[in-house]
This record gives C-alpha cells, structure tokens and sequence, in this order.
C-alpha cells in the first residue's frame, strides 16, 4: 500500500516509520484513557530510538571498514550507555548505575568474550557487533527489569522488611525474597522466547540469514544459539546486579533507606 | 511533676534525640529516661512524632541530632542487629511471616544461628494466651490472634526494653482487649520495661506509671500518667 504513494528507498522507510509510530501513539493514547500516563517516556524513547539507530547506522557504514579492535570500543560504549537506560528504572536507589553498568559488562561481557574466543561469534565487526549489541540490549532489558521489580516489592514490603529487621535480621536477609523474585521475574521474556522459539516467532536474524540463502537447519541452529546466549547474558547480569542491589537499600547501620515518599 | 528516674536503676536514657527529615523536624530534643520494669507511655495526636521517637530509639532510622544510651552505653557502639535484638519492637500491624507460629517464634533466634526449643514456644504462646497454636499457620489467624504472635516473636528475643507501636490501634474492640491483656500480664509477671506510644489516653493509664506528652516533634509535657493526661 505504501509503495503506492512513496516511490524512493527513503521516502518508503520514513513512511513505515510514521505509520509504526503511529500506532505505538495509538496504544499510548489507549492507556491515557484509562489513567496510564506514558506519553511522555514513550515519546522521548520513541524520538530517541529513531535518531539513535540512524546515527548508529551512518557510522556502521564507517565502521565496516574500521579495525576489529574498534568493535571492542563500540560495545563498551554499548554497555555503559545500556547501564544507564536500566538504572533509571531503579530511582531513589544508590549506586543504580554503576550496578547496572557493571552487571551488563560482566553478564553480557563474559559471554561476548567466551563465544567470541570459542568461535562462535565472528571477530568481524559486522558480525560482532550487531550480536555483542543483540546480548548487551537484552541484559539491558532483564537489568531493568530486575530493578524495577525488586524496587517495587521492596517499596510494597516495608512493613515486613523492617519487622525482620526489627528482630535482628541481617539487612541484606531482610530482602532476600524480593531479590529472589526480582531475579526470576526479570528472566520470564528471556525464558519465554527460547520456549516459544519456532512456534510464536521467527527471530529477524533467522529470517535475514533465510532470506540470504543459508540452509534454514544452519539458520536455525545459529538462532537457537543467539537465543541461549541472550539467556546467559541476561541470566548472569541479573544474578550480578539483583545480588549487588540488595545491600544499597540500607544505611550502614542497616535502616531501610528505601521507603515510600521520600 | 513526677520524680525524676532513679540512676542506678535507668535502662534507656536518650541525650538531645532529634531527627530532621527534608528540613521537617519530626523529633527534637527529646530527653527522657527509662527506669528497669517502669512502662512509660508515649502520648499525642496523630503526627506528633510518637512513632518516629520509636522508631529512633531501636535505631530503625538514624538520629540527625544526639544519641540514646543502652545501659549506660551509646547505641551507636552496639551492633544494629544485636541493638534491636534488645530493645525489641511490636509494630502496629503484625506483619507475620508466612508459615506456621512456631516458624515466626523461631525467626528471631535463628538470625543469631540459635534454634528456640519446642519447649520455649509453649511457653511463649501460652504468655499470650495462644497455647496450641504452635503448629497453626498465621495465614488462618485473626486479627488478635497475629499481633499477639508478633508480641511473642518479639519476646522470643528475650529483649531488655519492649518497644510498643500501637500494638492495639488495628485491632477491633474484643482483640483490642486480648492482645492489651497479654501486654498487661506479661509486663506484670516478667518486670518487663516498655515504651508505648498510644494514642489512647484510657490504654495509656491502663498500662502506663509515666508518659510523655509530644507535641510536633517536642516532649511538652512529661511525668506520672495521671499528671500528664489530665494536665
């Protein structure tokens, strides 16, 4: 339908855009109607998005050429920029970003380095790149996640954290349920995609490597391989962030310093 | 006026004790003591900052301004655990841990790596009228029924000061009773000193042989029950 109106490669893509934007306004406006204010954060993340990856994609055409060493370079800047997106979701905890930073670089990092020194990524940049961006991108996520939910339960169980505390609880014991859960819950989307795998999708990389003519046994085979480094990135930056959160909700002299309305 | 605490005989004394929170005062200055086996009283409307003079004297927030002194020592120098271990706290709402009563009596104890006896827990629950209930698990309990556990899992502890929040201000008027009736026995039999902060004038002369009057963070008034409530 578009092609009818947007004959250039550029007008179409922009086109596409819109109309995808559109439609993430759409469900914005959906949940303003029933009280659920995001337009604010989705606009700025949507705009951000956009401008973002086509920057990223005017440097890549640069970059393809550039030494191997600059991909190292690159997804360090990833990471530290993936630490930051997380850490706003832990508000009024200490020390969010530098967790999140070094949980990213250690979960998605570690395995980055493992797969890249066993072969299984490629060291060009081409390929190492867009895979190391796949797994820092979804230890972002599951970082997020992870510290947004133990915020949250820990905001909702003051009452109970502080009665442990009360009765001579190590701090750090205090919480441990809601850093249990935080941990689990973080990793439902990671869980989830390798269990639906093949029957609710077919992953974009499967599909790209399809479309260019790969056996779809290899293809698939690589995507199952993606998608199980994904899980341990995003498994190992949980595990690290959601251990290191737990002690900086309390005061040395271990007082609950997160509460509601302060 | 009351006559002022015996010395020799003072278990908790606080030394110009004053929190500040985002330049609100919620406590100031408070100078009081508390002699071994005395209830005192801690009175006032709502917001007067009864709560938070609690909650600074088990060190659940941190003073900006002067100290409390446990037994003649600065609780500053006493390991937060073990502190709280000592001048143990019943919260206005029991939050109860899930499991069974026993399992809630043992949490204390086992936070120092003790396992409390079977024996104990009888004791322990038959102090607050809850004899046989060990094996019961809290999600079935009333209202009463909880907060008399919290006030046995807090004896559990084996505290030198009870820290009372007002223990009964959730409760209806018949668990009201039992749970003041097991406070009242317990302090009676077992010499126990307590600090309650009630906004009850009735349950404070009830409970209490002093009180202290707050008033925005201040201790405006302070002596026998009877002087400070019907001053």
């Amino acid at each position: 339908m578009l092609r009818l109106f947007f004959h250039t490669q550029l007008q179409l893509g922009f086109a596409q855009a819109a109309v995808a934007a559109l439609l993430a306004l759409a469900v914005v406006l959906l949940a303003r109607r029933g009280q659920i204010h995001l337009e604010g954060e989705i606009l700025i993340a949507m705009v951000r998005g956009l401008v973002q990856i086509i920057a990223v994609g005017s440097v890549l055409v640069v970059l393809l050429h550039a030494p191997r060493w600059t991909s190292g370079l690159l997804l360090a800047g990833m990471i530290v920029a993936a630490g930051a997106t997380s850490a706003r979701r832990a508000r009024g905890i200490l020390d969010a970003y530098r967790i999140s930073a070094w949980a990213i670089a250690f979960g998605a990092g570690s395995v980055i380095a493992l797969m890249t020194w066993l072969g299984v990524i490629d060291t060009a940049i081409t390929s190492l790149v867009p895979v190391g961006s796949m797994l820092i991108a979804n230890a972002m996520n599951t970082n997020g996640l992870a510290l947004n939910r133990f915020r949250s339960d820990v905001l909702a169980h003051v009452g109970e954290i502080e009665t442990a505390l009360a009765l001579g609880a190590e701090a750090r014991n205090s919480v441990t349920p809601y850093v249990q859960a935080s941990f689990e819950a973080s990793l439902i989307p990671a869980i989830d995609s390798l269990r639906s795998l093949g029957i609710v999708w077919i992953p974009g990389l499967m599909a790209g490597m399809l479309l260019s003519g790969v056996r779809p046994v290899n293809a698939a085979v690589y995507q199952f391989v993606v998608l199980a480094m994904i899980f341990a990135a995003s498994g190992l930056t949980s595990l690290v962030s959601t251990l290191l959160i737990r002690g900086r909700v309390f005061s040395p002299a271990e007082q609950l310093l997160l509460q509601p309305g302060r | 006026m009351s006559t002022p605490p015996n010395p020799d005989s003072v278990i908790l004394r606080t030394e110009r004790l004053g929190r500040t929170v985002n330049g609100k005062i919620l406590i100031q200055d408070a100078n009081f003591a508390v002699c071994k086996g005395e209830v005192l009283a801690i009175v006032g409307p709502s917001g007067s900052g009864k709560s938070s003079l609690l909650r600074l004297l088990n060190r659940l927030d941190e003073p900006s301004s002067g100290t409390v002194f446990v037994e003649g020592i600065d609780y500053r120098s006493i390991e937060p655990r073990v502190l709280r271990c000592k001048l143990g706290m019943v919260t206005q709402r029991p939050y109860l841990f899930p499991g069974t009563v026993a399992d809630n009596l043992r949490f204390g104890p086992a936070q120092r790596g003790e396992t409390l006896p079977q024996e104990s827990i009888e004791q322990l629950l038959a102090q607050v009228g809850l004899r046989d209930y060990a094996g019961r698990d809290v999600a079935n309990l009333s209202g009463g029924e909880a907060q008399r556990v919290s006030v046995a899992r807090t004896l559990a502890n084996s505290p030198l000061v009870f820290l009372l929040d007002e223990p009964t201000a959730a409760l209806d008027e018949a668990a009201k009773h039992e749970v003041e009736s097991s406070i009242q026995k317990i302090v009676r039999d077992h010499g126990l000193t307590c600090v309650m902060v009630t906004h009850d004038a009735a349950q404070a002369a009830r409970l209490a042989g002093r009180a202290l009057l707050l008033e925005s963070g201040h201790i405006v008034r302070a002596g026998l029950v009877s002087e400070v409530l019907h001053a």
